[in-house]
Order: structure tokens, then C-alpha cells, then sequence
């Protein structure tokens, strides 16, 4: 399988095979990423890093994953430093970066930065998160998680809970699950429901999502409860956002009800949907899950690089 | 081109069974009138053997049927008429193309391709009856296809 030079945009770019394969090629990476192995296999490399929209576990995750490979990494964190204040677009953004690096990486508040952006450049792209758009390697990471610690996608009953309609990675997830046959269930409160458009993705890949607003029920048949945070920065107005944030929370008392296996995962950042009590449970999944982003990211930067032997 | 109420034209090119109502849309794709010079006439929600139907019809022009297949989009029904001394030589049902660039805008006002960035819009086809559209960039579905005709 070849990924030498391809953009990394949305997973919806991937067959389910080329999933497997970066499933199983992200395995090889993991003493790399934890440290316990070294390996210089990108030395020469220049990665350039551009996030336009804050960030903390993508950023510090592809960059640790550039340095643990050998690589370079340049760039910057906010964009308020950068010729996009002086009003700069992004074609002209890219253009520079592609002449200063091996590979680009790219996070940006509109849905399609990221496609726009492998356009202009020669080099690789990968999507960081455009928007409310896509954020393939968060998904892959998350389908890293439930592998490892599922031993397989297929058959497991994924909870995704709370912001539905806004959450860029529940739509990417719902849409990857369904290529390897998970059971679905969506929670969310009446005006946060997964978007139409993402059921029926499910559902012509074979999925009969369910659709409910009560996590007591779902959580007792649960295998994963996938958490978001309702984003407030992506809601149009106040008013919305403050009559559903704390619709739900995960605490000890409700993980009562779930099977004694179940994982939570949460992407991060968590504000009050999971009660700190929870961190202490075998079902706390999300650190582990943020630590995952490192050894994907290698995967892919490895692989679109050539996949050099490590 | 006996069943029409409007006068036939002598040369030129006739697009016939637009979806009733879409003519000034099908135009404004076109570009016209600002790329041609000819006589254009339009007849709206004519009667026809299957219902309504609009009609336009350039005068000493013929279009080329294959450029018009993106009026798909919005008259998947439409046929594209050549004409030549009141004869119809040429007869084209419009197809729609795998993919549209540059006439139709992307409903999603946070797509980075409705900001300023030297790129046209650009669709996937995913559906063609009826016609379904995916924006290349954003990959949103837009409800309604025939708002975004810019």
C-alpha cells in the first residue's frame, strides 16, 4: 500500500483496507512514541505546522510525532504573528509554506482549509481540523483506541454523546465506525442531533444507527461511550449554547449502570461533562486515547514520507 | 418544434424541457445574456405532452451541447436543440457531469470556498436522479441545489 506524498484530508479519502493498514502500521510505532525506542527515520525532514485555530493535544501530538521520527518541525500556534493578519489568504499562505518544508500540517476555523490548501502545495497535507469540517487523524486515533482496547471495532455498541450537531470528530467517527460494522447509538439533546446527512452515510455503509436523547438507557448496553464537549465557540448564538450546555454528564453514579468493560473516551478538551471521579475508573479511557494521537501521527507522517523501514 | 407556442427560430439553438420556472436560472449559468450578442427569447411553464415546461432559444448561435450539460444541475430533463435553416440537426438530452465547477456557490457559509482565496467552487455529482451535490471543499450537501446558482 502506498501513501508516499498523499494528502491526508478526510477519512472519507480512505478504503477500510488502507485503514487496517495504518491501524497496524500506527502498532509498530508504539515504543517509538512512548520513548523506550529511537529512531531518525525523517532526519532531513521539515515539517511546518500551521494552526490557526488553538490547539493543544493535536499540535503538541504531530510534533512530538515529527521529532520522535527524527523530523523538524516549523511554524506557529496562533495566527495572530503571521501575514494572514496583514490580510494575506491562505493559497499565498501555503505557497510559502510549501517552499519551506517536506510537509504541511494544518488546523483552520473554515471547513475545507485543508483540501483548499493540498491544492496549492506540492508537498503533503495533512488536516489538523478545518472548522466544523473533518479532523481524519483524530479519527484514526480514535479507531486506534477501540482496537487496542477492544480487539476489534466490528460489534461494539459506540454511545457518542453530547454535541452531535456542531462536533466535527462524532461526524468523521460515526462515518468510520460504519465501515467496520460497529452498533451505533447517537445521544444528544433534541437540538444537537447527528446532522440527517451523517445518518444516512451510516446508513448506506450498512448502519442502522439509534437515536436517543436518554444516556440511562443507552449507557447500560454500552461497550465505548464516546463523550464530546458542547463547543461553544461553534454555536451561532449564546442563547442556544446556554440551554444545553450540562444537558449530561458522565459521573461514578451513572457508570453504575454500564457493563464493567466499558471504555470512555473523550477527544478533549473536557469542561464539565466528565466528572473528575471518573479519571480514577478502569472505564477512563482519554488519556490514553491523547497519548494514541502520538503513535498515529507518526504512522502517517512515516508513511507519507515512503514508509521507511524504522 | 410544431408543438411550440413560441415562433420558431431559423438558426441557432433551442433548449427545451427545462424544469418549469428554471429558464432565468439555466441563463444565468450560461451567462447569458452577458457572453452572446444574439436574440434570446425564454417561454415559461409552457404546456407540453409532459406538463409544464420552460423554453429558451438563441437566435444565430449554436451552443455547444456538451457545455451545456451542467444546466443539468437545475433542468436534469433539459434538451439541447441545434437548428439550422428551422431544421433540428443536432438533438442532445443534457447529462449531468461527475463533477461542476464555478456555478454554484457552496451554501455553507464557513467554506473556505466562499472566502477570499483564488479558487471556483467546485462539486461532486453523487447523486443524478435527483441531482445531489457535495462541495469538493467542505464536503456539505446542500438542501437546495438551485439557490446556490451564482
Amino acid at each position: 500500500m502506498n501513501f508516499k506524498g498523499r494528502d491526508i484530508i478526510s477519512i472519507k479519502d480512505f478504503s477500510k483496507a488502507e485503514i487496517e493498514y495504518l491501524l497496524d502500521y500506527t502498532k509498530k510505532m508504539i515504543p517509538y512514541a512512548n520513548g523506550e525506542k529511537h529512531t531518525n527515520v525523517l532526519k532531513e525532514k521539515i515539517l511546518c505546522s500551521l494552526f490557526f485555530e488553538p490547539s493543544t493535544r493535536t499540535r503538541l501530538s504531530f510534533e512530538s510525532a515529527m521529532n520522535r521520527l527524527g523530523g523538524r518541525v516549523i511554524g506557529f500556534a496562533e495566527p495572530s504573528a503571521t501575514s494572514q493578519k496583514k490580510g494575506e489568504n491562505l493559497a499565498d499562505t501555503i505557497r510559502m509554506a510549501d517552499s519551506y518544508s517536506d510537509a504541511i500540517v494544518i488546523r483552520h476555523p473554515q471547513e475545507g482549509a485543508a483540501r483548499l490548501a493540498a491544492e496549492f502545495a506540492k508537498a503533503p497535507v495533512l488536516n489538523a481540523g478545518d472548522g466544523a469540517g473533518q479532523h481524519p487523524t483524530q479519527c484514526l486515533l480514535d479507531l486506534f483506541t477501540i482496537l487496542m482496547e477492544k480487539k476489534k471495532i466490528k460489534g461494539n455498541n459506540v454511545v457518542l454523546l453530547g454535541d452531535l450537531k456542531y462536533g466535527r470528530t462524532v461526524h468523521s467517527l460515526a462515518y468510520a465506525l460504519s465501515m467496520f460494522k460497529a452498533d451505533l447509538t447517537f445521544v444528544s439533546p433534541e437540538s444537537l442531533k447527528m446532522p440527517k446527512e451523517v445518518i444516512n452515510e451510516c446508513k448506506e455503509l450498512g448502519v442502522e444507527p439509534t437515536s436517543t436523547t436518554s444516556l440511562e438507557k443507552a449507557i447500560k448496553e454500552a461497550d465505548v461511550l464516546y463523550v464530546t464537549r458542547i463547543q461553544k465557540e461553534r454555536f451561532p448564538d449564546a442563547e442556544e449554547y446556554n440551554r444545553v450546555v450540562g444537558s449530561y454528564k458522565v459521573d461514578a453514579t451513572l457508570l453504575k449502570q454500564a457493563k464493567e468493560d466499558l471504555i470512555v473516551m473523550h477527544p478533549l478538551p473536557r469542561v464539565m461533562e466528565i466528572d473528575p471521579e471518573v479519571d480514577k475508573t478502569t472505564h477512563a479511557l482519554y488519556f490514553k486515547q491523547a497519548f494514541n494521537g502520538v503513535p498515529v501521527r507518526m504512522a502517517l507522517l512515516s508513511l507519507v514520507f515512503g514508509g521507511k523501514k524504522l | 418544434m410544431k408543438e411550440l407556442k413560441v415562433t420558431p427560430i431559423k438558426d441557432g439553438t433551442v433548449i427545451d424541457h427545462i424544469t418549469p420556472g428554471r429558464a432565468l436560472k439555466v441563463l444565468r449559468i450560461l451567462k447569458i445574456p452577458e457572453s452572446t450578442s444574439s436574440v434570446v427569447s425564454v417561454a415559461m411553464n409552457v404546456s407540453g405532452k409532459m406538463g409544464k415546461k420552460d423554453i429558451v432559444k438563441v437566435e444565430n448561435r449554436e451552443l455547444d451541447p456538451k457545455e451545456l450539460d451542467k444546466i443539468a444541475l437545475i433542468a436534469p430533463k433539459a434538451t439541447i436543440n441545434i437548428i439550422r435553416d428551422y431544421e433540428v440537426i443536432k438533438k442532445h438530452k443534457v447529462v449531468l457531469p461527475d463533477e461542476v465547477i464555478g456555478i454554484a456557490k457552496c451554501s455553507n457559509p464557513t467554506c473556505i470556498s466562499n472566502a477570499r482565496e483564488p479558487v471556483e467552487s467546485r462539486f461532486h455529482v453523487i447523486g443524478k436522479d435527483p441531482p445531489r451535490i457535495k462541495c469538493y471543499y467542505c464536503e456539505r450537501e446542500p438542501e437546495d441545489i438551485t439557490e446556490g446558482i451564482i
